[in-house]
């Protein structure tokens, strides 16, 4: 008789976990406006969400805020370190209205989305937020419908890494790069890599390929304008010099963390990445390329290239009980020492100008330059609500589009279809 | 479950008089079944039939959509059909789904899918019995053995397909070892077919020990006698294999190929980590998970798709492909009573009105 419960649990358990995932979805997502204004005067101790601290930021940022403000002290929840699981996991205590979740860290893509669901209390008069000195593109990502809705805790702009042993100067367009990939032969090396597998790396580097030829993936009103000339000339180059081996083959496989083996490897002449990359490619036992690489900004068509903008914001929940409180906590996370301290500690890219240019960071991390370079020019992804659609119409054609499945103006095309299907 | 089979002879008794053959429960000993029941039947209600029930009622709401004046979302109202139509028929809204939406790539997660469950389960079955007839004979260090082909079946398939993940990574060892008989290297992850296969093969690697384990019962079920006569009568390998071993694990092997089609239907978990999808290996089940994120009432509507799907498949698997999931094991019955005819028809009956009862509550 066992075998009948094993059939209906196989029969139904994978339908089922679905079903309970849906089912716990079903309330209703209309907050509104009468939650956010609420509150705007009330203290207390507040709750603060954050994905995984791999650095152990949080702990000894908590104290210094609790040491300052004993009656309305922070507690830290840290969620997973997998950001499909960090948003999930907001959808639904935002669903299940929990005054228990006053402020939360919110990727860049995300934001657009929550204010949409009325999740997110807009930093507009009461809770209106300067954001002086802050770089320009992180606060465009901030804001929906005109309205900011988070502030910028950290930032993220990717750099080209090359080979200073065998490139003296670094390439400035993006012919001067596809014309020193001779210099990759000789040696044995692949030419340039990104992240082109296809994830939400894929979408970021495709988006920069397509900005870079000047082309914008949505207007100002968040409309998809994406199927250009301009956007196809930007997948033309990466799928032509895909097809001519300039770009390795193995590429449409790379994440961040293949694509960074490779270069560490000493494989491969020039690498687009993240940050992150330069400390363990200058400090891994493992790394072939110690004091043999430097960045530069990314190459463009006629000058700099453009990069997508990463990074975190900080949010004050629309059902927090603590708003005033809230509000005083995100001018405590933008501050200059906090951002100093983030940089120094745990490398995440400050949002605030200035610090790009202290002199004793510079010296010791001697890519700041190039990173407020790269992140004042970079280009948010698409500000939408729909985002998880968008990415999904941006991976699947560009994907096609690199492999020659189908030519660029076909995959601009099926874009713009796809992203008009999901925001209808 | 015995909650099901139990009720069987409770409601036919419940309807009257009739001569209850089976095992002649009086009324007051029914009652008693029902009443013992009666918790599994509500636990069950509350886990199974009330998720499902609510999940088919959002999927007949709309997603919710942007209201363009104040850019907040709205709720949806009554969606009709027009989740599943959207799939089925691939309606976005008023035209056809272009490429790079989820509700594209429907049909291309069907076929895929269906290319799983079929490659795969053919070569565990030829794999797991050619396993599982080594396991049965006796030899020294045959203990050792049976472990040694469980190992991969008690791995977390999640650390399988990570483990698979490096084998098929440019520079992993698929890759090494292919290059060593002289073929070029391979993107396992991406390559349209090369990724397609990468799954299968994980896959028929995690659950062949599962088949061979489900054969081996079978097999140790059939009495050593028959393969003596037939050595007497002085049949070949083949022929004692096909005229003997077939037909008597028949009945378990059915059953296992039951089970391995159903979890292949649903699969997710390898693809997911495996090859996240590229190369066109988007499972059924990942296209739902995928669509969760994007609408939950289009992802219901979904859900229930695969549930009627995999639904079908075992319902036809029960009725035709004798996978007689409720028999006996022969074992139990074959000493009790010779007669055979009456006591294989009481079984069926009894298979019947279960797949007809599970079947009907659906």
């Amino acid at each position: 008789m066992p075998l009948i419960t094993m059939r209906r649990t196989a029969a139904i358990s994978g339908v089922l976990a679905v079903a309970l995932t849906v089912a716990a979805c079903g309330s209703d997502s209309s907050g509104g406006d009468d939650a956010a204004q609420q509150g705007a005067d009330s203290r207390g101790p507040i709750t603060y969400v954050q994905g995984k601290d791999n650095s152990n930021l949080l702990g000894p940022m908590a104290e210094r805020w609790n040491a300052a403000h004993p009656d309305e002290k922070v507690t830290i929840k840290e969620q997973s370190d997998q950001a499909d699981q960090q948003h999930d996991d907001l959808v639904q205590h935002f669903q299940a209205k929990d005054a228990g979740y006053d402020v939360v860290s919110v990727d860049v893509v995300w934001t657009a989305e929550f204010a949409a669901k009325g999740w997110l209390t807009p930093l507009k008069d009461k809770f209106a937020l300067p954001t002086d000195g802050f770089l320009e593109p992180t606060v465009k990502a901030a804001t929906y419908n005109n309205t900011l809705y988070a502030a910028p805790t950290s930032s993220d702009g990717a750099m080209l890494y090359y080979r200073s042993d065998l490139v003296k100067t670094p390439p400035k367009t993006i012919d001067e790069m596809w014309s020193m990939c001779d210099i990759a032969k000789k040696n044995g090396m692949d030419c340039f890599a990104g992240q082109f597998a296809k994830y939400e790396g894929g979408t970021c580097n495709a988006t920069e390929w397509m900005n870079a030829y000047g082309a914008k993936v949505v207007d100002a009103q968040g409309k998809p304008t994406v199927d250009s000339p301009e956007a196809a000339a930007g997948l033309k180059a990466l799928a032509d010099h895909y097809k001519s081996g300039d770009i390795p083959k193995q590429a449409i496989t790379y994440q961040e963390e293949q694509s960074r083996a490779s270069f560490q490897d000493g494989k491969l002449l020039f690498l687009r990445n993240w940050p992150y990359v330069y400390n363990l490619a200058s400090t891994d036992a493992s790394s072939k390329v110690k004091g043999k690489f430097a960045v530069a900004p990314l190459p463009g068509v006629s000058g700099p290239g453009t990069s997508t903008l990463g990074g975190h914001m900080a949010a004050i929940s629309a059902y927090s009980d603590h708003k005033a409180t809230a509000l005083d906590f995100l001018k405590f996370l933008t501050s200059p020492e906090e951002q100093k301290t983030n940089m120094e500690k745990g490398s995440l890219a400050p949002v605030i100008e200035s610090i790009y240019t202290d002199a004793d960071l510079v010296k010791k991390y001697p890519y700041l330059p190039t990173l407020q370079e790269s992140i004042g020019n970079a280009v948010s992804r698409p500000v939408t609500p729909f985002y998880p659609a968008v990415t999904q119409a941006i991976q699947d054609n560009f994907f096609s589009a690199i492999q020659g499945q189908k030519t660029p103006e076909q995959a601009v095309k099926d874009m713009q279809a796809a992203m008009q299907a999901a925001g209808g | 479950m015995s909650a099901v089979t139990e009720s069987t002879p409770t409601s036919t008794q419940g309807t009257g008089p009739k001569p209850a053959k089976r095992k002649g429960l009086n009324h007051g000993q029914g009652r008693l079944g029902l009443l013992l029941v009666a918790p599994t039947l509500a636990f069950l209600a509350v886990i199974i039939i009330y998720p499902l029930l609510k999940a088919v009622q959002l999927s007949f709401q709309k997603d919710s959509g942007l209201d363009p004046a104040t850019g907040l979302f709205v709720e949806g109202g009554n969606a009709g059909f027009s989740n599943y139509t959207h799939w089925l028929l691939q309606q976005c809204g008023d035209t056809a789904c272009p490429p790079g939406t989820l509700g594209a790539q429907f049909y291309d997660a069907f076929w895929v899918t269906i290319f799983f469950t079929v490659v795969s389960v053919v070569i565990e079955v030829i794999l797991g019995m050619w396993f599982a007839m080594i396991m049965n004979r006796t030899f020294k260090g045959r203990g050792l053995v049976r472990a040694a082909i469980l190992v991969p079946w008690a791995i977390p398939t999640a650390v399988t397909a990570k483990l698979w993940y490096f084998i098929f990574a440019y520079d992993g060892i698929a890759n090494r070892l292919i290059g060593i008989v002289g073929i070029d290297p391979q993107l396992w992850t991406s390559d349209p077919w090369a990724a397609k296969f990468a799954i299968v093969i994980a896959d028929v690697w995690k659950t062949t020990p599962f088949m061979a384990l489900l054969i081996l019962a079978g097999l140790q079920l059939i009495p050593g006698d028959v393969y003596e006569a037939a050595q007497i009568d002085g049949a070949s390998k083949w022929q004692t294999f096909r005229q003997i071993t077939l037909p008597l694990v028949k009945t378990p092997l059915m059953v296992a190929v039951l089970f391995r089609t159903l979890d292949v239907l649903r699969i997710y978990d390898l693809p997911a980590i495996l090859t996240g999808g590229a190369g066109g290996t988007t499972s059924l089940s990942m296209l739902v998970i995928k669509q969760i994120r994007n609408g939950f009432h289009s992802a219901s509507a979904l859900s229930t798709i695969v549930f009627l799907l995999i639904a079908v498949v075992a319902f036809l698997f029960i009725r035709f492909g004798g996978a007689d999931v409720v028999q006996r094991p022969p074992s139990s019955k074959k000493p009790k009573k010779r007669r055979r005819d009456k006591d294989e028809n009481t079984d069926k009956a009894v298979s019947n009105a279960v797949t007809g009862q599970y079947f009907g509550a659906n």
